[in-house]
């Protein structure tokens, strides 16, 4: 259990982010980008193609590499489920968010008034920091599920009545009888993702040089290094 | 006329032939997706079995599924089940009224109770106490819950009392409400589309005559036969959406060359129905095939979905606050990079005006 005191210091590195963790992050990242991009082309389609039809596969394409990534995005959510228990402690932070834990919300508040320059003191975290752990928890957890339950749902139109996908996701269409209306769920889904992007790419590549610990390198060699050998507390 | 006569003795009473009974019976088990030997068992129930009345109501509607209906482009089929039917009650067929068609009304349940089917069209207004339709001095809903509580099942005719349709569009002040959100003890068969097709009222209503039980339904209450795929799964312009082909203004090359309409707004793939198969007025035609998308009329709320000519349609979010996904997203995912720009500038700000960042002179020491 990796747990420091706030008054103890903490000169690093430790290493957070496992092999496995680290894989599904980047395969995350690459299907994310992918389903957004063609994603983004379903719903508003390429210009026309000219010619005959059978010259050209631009929309099944699409949909193909859309389906394709989307199980790349939904099987990785579920080995990233299996890896929050035999990972380490950080493995879990994604997936549970110690919401009742005191200290939580005093130091979400803290990032709070950190993010909007209320204050100049920098809290070091090991993982996440609280607010980014809640965002990512909304994000990945959350809107990734939606995200794989109206997707399934809308592909289950097409493997038809009586499918797998059919069987497991069709209650989609009991919440709303309209498939259309799920569709634009669906999309308004991807805008949040892309939301999440611009946000985390800007907060990670912030924190190299605006926080006492690294950003981008955690995440591609798993260490957490720190700029000063300061205890957790802000500073 | 006796009780326990059968359908074939009232076709036949009808001026049908035999022969024309025998071909519709085939033709129905084909529009079931029976195979063959069913026609044999359809015409085998219609003869032997006691005929079940069936009532068919109007509450708010177009009466276009009536229209519908008797434009079959199977006249055969229409009149068929048509003549078995007005034989009761149909407010806009039958040739009685006032009293008269009232009293056809009770002397159905008092004969049948428990027995017959219920046909409605269109839908209840509950708000005023249900004061925006009155049949015969009383709200519709009362006549509709009173028929309900006497009858065997219930068919839900058209997208009005499948969904509410254009009366129950935003912000509905009739207070329109389907069918089984009204009666809720009774099953309901949903026959959605404005109007449905005719030849897949006739065939869910033989269905239910001949084998005396309600159609395989799927998880919304539609018969599995004629609503279990989409248009865009049969449609014959698919080959166009696979390829990347569309239709990008209604008088373009694309338009003229049969392209994909989905860029002009055609809900044809989340649509269920069965235009793309059976097709409208006998095979004739149907909408795609004239050249224009579909507009989704089978589906809840098709009317609440802003512009018909678009594929990505308005989400209605709260109260009267309409806009597309795309109109939402794009704000938000513009917002956000307005916001990381501005909270990047201010980063740097702090950073050049920090008098002595305690962190800047750990990293020196480091």
């Amino acid at each position: 259990m990796a747990t420091f005191s706030e008054e103890q210091n903490l000169p690093g590195p430790i290493y957070v982010y496992q092999i496995p963790v680290r894989i599904w992050h980047w395969l995350h990242a690459l299907s994310i980008t992918t389903l957004i991009i063609t994603g983004y082309f379903i719903a508003n389609p390429l210009p026309s193609m000219s010619g005959e039809a059978s010259d050209h596969f631009v929309m099944g394409t699409l949909r193909l590499v859309h389906f394709s990534s989307a199980f790349v995005f939904a099987i990785g959510l579920l080995v990233r489920f299996y890896l929050a228990f035999i990972g380490n402690h950080y493995a879990r932070e994604l997936i549970i968010v110690p919401v009742f834990h005191g200290g939580f919300w005093r130091r979400v508040w803290h990032e709070i008034k950190f993010y909007a320059f209320v204050t100049r003191k920098c809290r070091k975290n090991v993982g996440h920091n609280t607010l980014a752990q809640l965002f990512m928890w909304m994000i990945n957890i959350v809107l990734a599920l939606f995200m794989m339950c109206t997707g399934f749902a809308l592909y289950s139109q097409g493997t038809g009545a009586g499918s797998w996908a059919d069987s497991l996701f069709g209650w989609v269409f009991v919440l709303e009888a309209s498939s259309q209306t799920v569709r634009m769920w669906h999309l308004m889904g991807m805008w949040l993702m892309l939301l999440f992007i611009i946000v985390h790419v800007y907060m990670v590549i912030r924190a190299d040089f605006a926080s006492r610990q690294n950003g981008t390198s955690a995440m591609i060699t798993g260490w957490r290094t720190f700029k000063d050998d300061g205890p957790i507390e802000p500073r | 006329m006796s009780a326990h006569e059968t359908f074939y003795e009232v076709m036949r009473r009808h001026g049908i032939t035999r022969r024309s009974f025998l071909k519709f019976c085939s033709l129905t088990a084909a529009g079931l997706g029976l195979g063959p030997e069913f026609a044999g068992r359809i015409a085998h129930a219609l003869e032997t079995k006691p005929r079940t009345p069936v009532i068919w109501l109007h509450g708010l509607e177009c009466t276009c599924c009536t229209e519908s209906f008797i434009r079959s482009g199977n006249p055969l089929a229409g009149d068929v089940v048509l003549s078995m039917i007005s034989l009761d009650y149909d407010d806009t067929l039958m040739a009685a009224a006032g009293h008269q068609a009232e009293e056809l009304l009770q002397q159905t349940v008092d004969k049948y109770d428990g027995e017959f089917i219920l046909a409605c069209e269109g839908n209840p207004p509950l708000n005023e106490d249900g004061m925006y339709c009155i049949q015969a001095g009383k709200p519709y809903v009362e006549k509709l819950r009173y028929m309900a509580d006497h009858c065997k099942a219930i068919i839900a005719w058209g997208s009005c009392a499948s969904w509410g349709c254009v009366q129950a569009a935003r912000p509905n002040p009739t207070q329109a409400t389907p069918i089984h959100k009204v009666i809720l003890d009774k099953p309901v068969i949903k026959v959605p589309g404005c109007p449905p097709i005719a030849e897949v009222m006739t065939g869910v209503i033989t269905y239910m005559l001949a084998f005396d039980r309600l159609p395989p339904l799927d998880r919304q209450g539609r018969p599995k036969m004629f609503y279990g795929q989409r248009l865009h799964d049969k449609c014959y312009r698919r080959p166009h959406f696979d390829a990347g082909q569309f239709v990008e203004k209604f008088d373009d090359e694309g338009a003229r060359k049969g392209y994909c309409l989905y860029k002009v707004g055609c809900k044809g793939p989340t649509t269920y129905n069965a235009c793309s198969t059976i097709e409208w007025n006998g095979g004739l035609s149907w909408p795609v095939k004239s050249g224009h998308g579909c507009l989704g009329c089978a589906e809840e709320n098709f009317w609440d979905k802003g512009s018909f000519y678009s594929p990505v349609s308005n989400l209605n979010v709260t109260g009267n606050v309409e806009a597309t996904a795309n109109q939402i997203g794009g704000t938000i995912a513009a917002a956000a990079a307005i916001g990381v720009a501005a909270h990047a500038a201010a980063t740097v700000v702090q950073k050049v005006t920090a008098k002595k960042p305690p962190v800047s002179e750990e990293v020196s020491n480091g």
